[in-house]
Order: structure tokens, then sequence, then C-alpha cells
């Protein structure tokens, strides 16, 4: 677990070496804000909660978590560094967990400097923190979602750009499952299971009952299952990719 | 210790490492001589477990490569090719995320991490990015985390790659200093440097262990081992006054600059016999002098076939 622990702070504090952190922290939070206040409405919805805020963190994380994923195995491929990382007495799946962590405080730490937010609802009205607490939860367990699909697509190249478009429609496939657009795509040929099935797999659904404060188990095993698929398929990936 | 046996690697059609097996014993400097795409890297990396070989087996210190990953890691230090390093960080920071995931503690960490700042002459670029620092600092870098753990095993590929001559002769005397009691297998397409810190050489290529000698013996293959050279002032006569002479087997005039070249049969040739010869024959020379065997000409003799002087 150490080792976890090492990788883990070893990558945390690389976002703060660069003016990475800086700038995504900025843009992260500005966009959060304006997402809330001009296309949620905030104000003008009149009540005090916070869903016009999170009603837009998935598509917030559809453009920024690629972002912060992306860098995540793709710049140790390029720079060489992945020989030396694998080659230090660390099980794989420990180098995996240990980055995809750090990406995930990193993201929970842009998540958390929102908090205005919380004290201007709990300010102007009298909001129900059992469903903020939840919408946070949710918001962040999707955004762990996120990170792991970019962190395996990231694994599968040595070009940056490449793992962010590939991470970005990814992503977008994943949340729009539900829709009908998506769906109609399955239905013409899968069986009526498959439509189902590929239905369920949908980000959106899964987000909206928890930002509702509906803090459902299943969809809580949701996003942690989808991470730790995500999370071996990494492992996959970089262990059949190593020579290249 | 570090053992190697009968490693292949095959990526897709290719057959990178064919079959190659040896044996590097504590205090011995392997190195590992072949063209570009010989085979040399691949074999490294799958020693040092970043690679799976597609069979074969590998061992470091007793530990094999694969059924006890963590235990022959630990025992190996290892430099990757172009030694690779965290840009963002500096090396202080690269260093002492080393030594956390080799779970290096305490007094212990203190102690490591000061010997290899002092032995690399680190300490004046401690807290500068990797990717601000000179090649030759990188490289220093690359080699501090690689005896970090002050591993029984170490593997270098290519460690003095792209170092200015001052720069080299630092590392090698360091490569020198720390085979006293260790293994060492270092990679190396310098001929000079097999003679300056290798005490057994190994040419790769195409996958296949071509030689296994030390420097002195692969010198002795070489045909200008035992040769004479001279400058005469008529070639033509200089050849046909040595031509039947004992223990010469034949000539070579460089094109260049003009200087004979007399070589020997089995036994050197004696520079005096041949001088005594000369003057006999009325053959008017200057800067006889005898030669010793280049390792470039073996070199190249054995990996591509060719017999060119």
């Amino acid at each position: 677990m150490s080792a976890v622990l090492s990788v883990f702070r070893r990558e945390f504090a690389s976002y703060f070496a660069t003016p990475l952190a800086a700038v995504f922290l900025v843009i992260f939070l500005a966009l959060a804000g304006a997402f809330t206040f001009y296309l949620g409405g905030f104000y003008e919805a009149g009540q005090a909660d916070l869903q016009p805020f999170f009603r837009f963190h998935p598509w917030l994380y559809l453009l920024l978590a690629p972002a912060v994923a992306m860098r995540l195995w793709a710049e140790e491929r390029k720079s060489g560094t992945l020989e030396l990382l694998l080659t230090l007495p660390l099980a794989l799946w420990q180098a995996v967990l240990g980055k995809f962590l750090a990406a995930w405080a990193f993201l929970g730490l842009a998540l958390a400097l929102t908090f205005p937010m919380w004290i201007t609802v709990a300010w102007l009205g009298d909001p129900d923190h059992g469903v903020i607490f939840a919408g946070y939860l949710g918001s962040w367990l999707m955004a762990g979602a996120f990170l792991a699909v970019g962190s395996a697509l990231s694994a599968a190249t040595r070009s940056q750009v490449v793992a962010f478009i590939l991470t970005v429609v990814v992503c977008l496939v994943l949340l729009l499952a539900g829709f009908p657009m998506a769906l109609d795509l399955v239905r013409g040929w899968a069986p009526q299971a498959w439509v189902d099935a590929f239905a369920g797999l949908s980000f959106l659904t899964h987000f909206q009952a928890i930002s509702r404060g509906v803090l459902d188990l299943r969809d809580v095993v949701f996003f942690l299952l989808c991470i730790a698929a995500w999370l071996t398929a990494t492992v996959l990936v970089i262990d059949l990719k190593k020579a290249d | 210790m570090i053992e190697a046996h009968a490693l292949h690697k095959r990526y897709g059609r290719l057959l990178a490492v064919d079959g190659i097996s040896f044996k590097v014993e504590p205090g011995e400097v392997l190195g590992f001589l072949g063209p570009n795409g010989a085979g040399k890297s691949t074999t490294m990396k799958m020693i040092a477990g970043f690679l799976a070989p597609t069979s074969g087996t590998a061992k470091v210190c007793g530990h094999d490569v694969q059924a006890e990953p963590m235990a022959a890691r630990r025992a190996l230090g290892y430099l990757p090719e172009g030694a690779p390093g965290y840009g963002e960080m500096s090396p202080s920071g690269f260093l002492g995320f080393v030594a956390d995931v080799r779970g290096l503690t305490g007094e212990r960490r203190r102690e490591r991490l000061q010997s290899v700042l002092q032995r690399l002459s680190l300490g004046g670029v401690l807290h500068q990015p990797i990717d601000t620092l000179s090649k030759g600092f990188k490289r220093r870098v690359g080699l501090a985390a690689a005896i970090l753990h002050d591993p029984p095993a170490l593997i270098l590929d290519e460690p003095t790659d792209g170092l200015d001559p001052n720069q080299k002769h630092e590392v090698r005397g360091l490569i020198r200093e720390l085979a006293r009691e260790r293994t060492v297998l270092l990679s190396t397409h310098i001929l000079e440097e097999v003679e300056a810190v290798c005490s057994r050489a190994m040419i790769v290529a195409r996958g296949k262990v071509l030689a296994d000698a030390t420097p002195a013996e692969l010198l002795a293959r070489s045909r200008y081992q035992g040769a004479v050279s001279l400058l005469a002032g008529d070639s033509i006569a200089a050849r046909a006054a040595l031509d039947g002479m004992p223990g010469v087997s034949g000539f070579h005039q460089d094109a260049a600059d003009g200087r004979l070249y007399v070589f020997p049969q089995g036994r050197p040739v004696a520079a005096d016999a041949v001088a005594e010869r000369l003057r006999q024959r009325g053959v008017v020379f200057s800067s006889l002098q005898p030669e010793r065997g280049r390792l470039d000409e073996v070199f190249r003799r054995i990996t591509t076939g060719e017999a060119t002087a």
C-alpha cells in the first residue's frame, strides 16, 4: 500500500509543479459558476438548492476530466519514465491505482473549492444539506468514472491529444447512453435486453438520481464498478502495449 | 549476479532477441556491444522486468525476474536508455520518490540520499527542475536513482551516451568504482568504453551473441595486433623488400596518409627485423612503429562479416 501512496504523492504534487493546477482550477471554478448562474438560472429558480449547479457537472467533466486524465500514462510513455516506474519494486496495479487516485483527488479538490456555492445557498435560504452532500458525492464519483476512462485511453497512446479526444468521445457516449440519440444506434440491430443494458450504462441517469438527493446504493456501486473496470482495462492496456 | 538463459523476444514477425545466454559474476563489468537494433536494450529490459521474454529466463541475484519480480527488482539498479526522469520534478524530489517506492526510511534513507548526491555531485542542482538540466546532469540524476538503494547488481543502458569527454571520464570512474563488489551489465556502442571499463565484452548483432571475451582477447583477434607500420619513400619497393620475410602475412597501405601496415603471421612482427631488412635493401623509411589491435575493426568484422581494414 505504501507504494500506492508514494505514486499518489508524486503524481498529485506534479499537478502543482506546473501552471496546470492553477489554470485548471481557475477554469473549472469559472465554468462551474457560469453554468450555474447563466445556463442554470440559479437566481431565477428561486429555490435554495444546488440543482442548477450539479445539473451541468456531467458537461463540465466531459470537457475537463479528459484534460486531467490525458497526461496520466501518455506522458509517462512519451518521456520514457514508464520504463523507470515499472522497473521499480511495485506492482503495475499499484502504479495505476496511485496515479488514478491522484487525479481523482485533484478533481476532488477542484470540486471542494466550489464550497462558496454551498455557503451562498445556505445564506440565501434553508437548503437540505443532506441533498447537497449527496450531490457532491455523486459528482465526485462521476468524476472518478470519467478519469478512469481517461486513464485507460491515455495508456493506449503516447499522444496526449489523441488521449484527450478519445476520452471525450467515449465519455460522451457513456453520458448519453440513456438518450434516444445514442439508443437508436443500438436499437436497430441489438435485442431489447442489450438496449436496456446499454441504457443502464448511462452516467447521466445514475448521476441525476444522486444529484436529486437519492443516494441509492446501486448508483454508488455503478460508479465504483465503472472505475474498477476501466482501471483494470488500464492495467491490461499497459501490459499489452509496454513494448511500443 | 545476473544470469540470462536462452532469452528470446519476438515482436510480431521480428525476432529481436534470439537466444541470448550469459552469466555475470560480482566484480565483473560486462559490456554489451552491438549495432543499433541488435537487441541490447530489449535484453536489458527483459532482465529489468519491464518486458516479458517470449521464452527463456533471467535471474538477478538468484531471483527469477518472472517468478519473483519484486525480489529481483529490489536487487537491481536499472538505468533505462536515455536516463528518463520526471521533467517537472527536481532531482531532490525525484530521488525522494525513488527512495519512497524502494522503501528507504529514516537514517538509512538520509544516508543513502546524501551518499549518491555527493558521489554524483548533484548538490548544486538539487532544486532545479530536471527538464532544465544539461544532458550530463540528467544522466547523473538517472544514475543516482539507479544506485540509490545500493543494489548488488546494476544494468546501465548506454550510461555515457551524449556526455562530453570529461563527463564520460567521470561516469566511467564511477562505474569502475561501483563494480568493485557489484555485478554490472552495461551497453554501449562506444568501443573505447569497453577497454576503459569492461572486464568482459559481448558482441551482439541481430539478437544473437557473436562473441564473448575479454577486451584483450577481442583485440587479439584484430589483424593489427602485432603488426608494424611505417612511412616509406617508395612503398612499392618497401613491399617488395618485405615480401616473403618470415612472419609477415600481408600488407595494407592506408589510402589517406600513405602509411604501410605490415601484418603478422602468428607471432608479432619484430620492428627491428623489419628495419634491418629495409636498410639492407636500401629502402628509405620513417616513423616505424608497432601497432596494437583495433576494436573497431574486430567489431565491424564480427557484426557485418566483412574483413575490411
